[in-house]
């Protein structure tokens, strides 16, 4: 099951999910190992696969490195759930065949190590320690559809 | 109803009559900028899925410029995987070493912008070039590999928001003054999805560079793409940078029944010389209320503000006086690095005791060229100050004009650039 890692703020930029000084590989493996390095030096440690990252508005504002987002899948975190995002990291995430969820107040309705599965399709989120169902709208189909494709270039080379 | 200039551009690419904000639409691209960080996975990607097109060799432009001269052996790397795929595939438009500069100050100024067109660029500074009437952003390397490939992208048409900057500009304050006041007013989402389309009368006094530096941080208010309309001062810049082969292009405006999310009004004449202070680009203060505070390093160059005009600025405050800081300045391209010889601005900032040096982005990502020290403070031309920005996550940028980083790099501290101009 999911442990949700909760970061209560606000503009959670590309610059701390990655530091610009490790941009000097696009290795998945190197990056995943400094991923959230400048917010929190310890999420590395405790991020185990399929976790999910909660934060506050306009997540991932800044870079339109995309190594942001290959980070996070390095470090197999499962999703990313925020009130908004970037429009550039946003895009990114549904291009590498990520989920992000856009969710009002998620860092008030999921505590800091909360237990939770998700239906993406149906767009609810369960937090288990809670005990509640929290819905939220869900990706338009077609971006869904490049996320389970494995990303925009696996949905064109379908197509 | 009425369209905007966003409108009316992504219509015409999309092959369509009309295009509404929210909708979704497939446009064709007309230039994408490549370089150094996010183009060497872009073209690995293409590989890898066994994609080998190249929609348009003549349309892309190449520019290594994060780490160029390549800072490390890992850097070098990828500059030889750009360097490898630019030559196989025979991109035209290649500027190798020696060539290369700061993509969003070196595109314009080879002639690579014109208005009317869709450009996109793995970089999320590419909304600079909107200051020409054109539709530009950022996107990221799958977006990028697609585009490479495809020559089309679909984007959501997004909706506009006008910012009126009314007035004149006083003595001492510039075009980065007026961004960083608009930024820290709506915020650093206030703009999130949206087309920041700028008119008013502080315009008409802008040259084009200072243009570029306000679409240039239309992203740091998450902005999707600026655009300024074009005029006397838009044509009399491409007379003189667009080749004879590239010179015709189509002016769109917005009419004026066009719909616009909301409208900010700016009073410029009564804005003060700004800085924005740790850690936000929205956080912008009056220097009457931070002069004062010590710095370590004054950085004079990037994509927002290394172009000549603001070299200049920055060299008449400096002249005949020593910096009390390290003050690194750094021309954003080749042709203002001899723009800067030629004038006798480089040897200004070397009796000043200045460092200058090759064209590239360096330190304003952090990169190389004044990397900073935790407890170091940095007053920078540039466009983030966020957390680790140009160094340790415990030092600390200030944004701000060049004529504040050239006034602050001569007294080491925060300083009202207006004491130094006649
Ligand atoms: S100068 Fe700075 S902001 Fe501009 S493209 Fe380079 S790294 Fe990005």
């Amino acid at each position: 099951m999911a442990k949700a890692h909760v970061y209560k703020r606000d503009y959670i930029n590309t610059d701390e999910i990655i530091p610009a000084r490790y941009l000097n590989t696009d290795d998945v493996a190197e990056l995943a190992t400094h991923c959230m390095e400048d917010l929190d030096t310890g999420f590395v440690g405790k991020c185990s696969a399929g976790d999910v990252i909660v934060g506050g508005v306009d997540f991932g504002c800044g870079s339109s490195r995309e190594h942001a987002v290959w980070a996070l899948q390095g470090a197999k975190v499962g999703a990313v759930i925020a009130p908004t995002f970037a429009r550039i990291f946003y895009r990114n995430c549904i291009n590498c065949g990520f989920y992000v969820i856009e969710l009002e107040n998620a860092a008030e309705k999921i505590n800091d190590g909360d237990e939770i599965e998700i239906d993406y399709g149906k767009g609810v989120i369960n937090n288990k320690t809670q005990g509640k169902a929290i819905e939220f709208r869900p990706l338009p189909d077609f971006a869904i559809e490049i996320i389970k494709d494995g990303g925009l270039l696996e949905h064109i080379k379908k197509k | 109803m009425g369209m905007t200039i966003t409108e009316k551009i992504l219509a015409r690419a999309a092959g369509r009559d009309t295009v509404a904000a929210g909708e979704l639409v497939s446009a064709g691209i007309d230039v994408i900028m490549c370089h150094d960080v996010t183009t060497p996975p872009a073209i690995s990607m293409l590989k890898e899925h066994g994609i080998d097109r190249v929609f348009d060799t003549s349309k892309i432009v190449v520019t290594p410029d994060h780490f160029q001269p390549a800072k490390d052996i890992k850097s070098a790397e990828l500059h030889k995987r750009l360097d490898a795929w630019a030559r196989e595939k025979g991109i035209e438009h290649y500027y190798k070493i020696g060539r290369a500069g700061v993509c969003h100050a070196l595109l314009p100024e080879q002639g690579h912008i014109r208005p009317g067109e869709v450009i996109v660029g793995g970089d999320s500074h590419t909304c600079t070039y909107g200051a020409f009437a054109a539709f530009s952003t950022g996107i990221g390397s799958t977006d990028l590999a697609a585009a490479i490939a495809t020559g089309e992208l679909w984007f959501k048409a997004p909706a506009s928001m006008k910012i009126v900057l009314n007035g004149s500009l006083a003595k001492g304050v510039y075009s980065k003054d007026v961004i960083i006041a608009v930024i820290t007013k709506i915020g650093v989402d206030g703009a999130l999805y949206k087309a920041m389309e700028f008119t008013g009368d502080a315009l008409k006094d802008m040259t084009m560079e200072a243009r570029m530096t306000i679409t240039n941080m239309v992203i740091e208010a998450g902005g999707k793409n600026g655009t300024i309309a074009f005029d006397e001062v838009t044509k009399a810049y491409l007379d003189v940078h667009l080749k004879d082969s590239n010179a015709d292009y189509t002016v769109f405006e917005s009419d004026a029944d066009a719909v616009y999310e909301s409208v900010v009004e700016i009073d410029c004449a009564a804005l003060e010389p700004m800085v924005a202070k740790p850690h936000l680009p929205g956080n912008g203060a009056p220097i009457s209320e931070c002069a004062g505070l010590e710095m370590d390093q004054s950085y004079i160059g990037s994509c927002t503000n290394g172009r000549i005009e603001d070299m200049r600025i920055a060299a008449e405050i400096i002249k005949g006086r020593q910096v009390a800081i390290r003050t690194i300045i750094v021309p954003a391209t080749p042709v203002i690095w001899k723009q800067m010889m030629d004038e006798g601005l480089s040897e200004i900032f070397y009796e000043a005791g200045c460092v200058v040096s090759a064209p590239t982005c360096g330190a304003c990502l952090g990169g190389f060229m004044g990397i900073l020290a935790a407890g170091e403070r940095c007053v920078s031309t540039t466009n983030r100050n966020f957390v680790g920005r140009m160094g340790s996550p415990k030092s600390e940028v200030y944004l701000a004009s060049p004529a504040t980083a050239a006034a602050s790099a001569v007294e080491g501290k925060l300083t009202d650039c207006r004491k130094y101009l006649k």
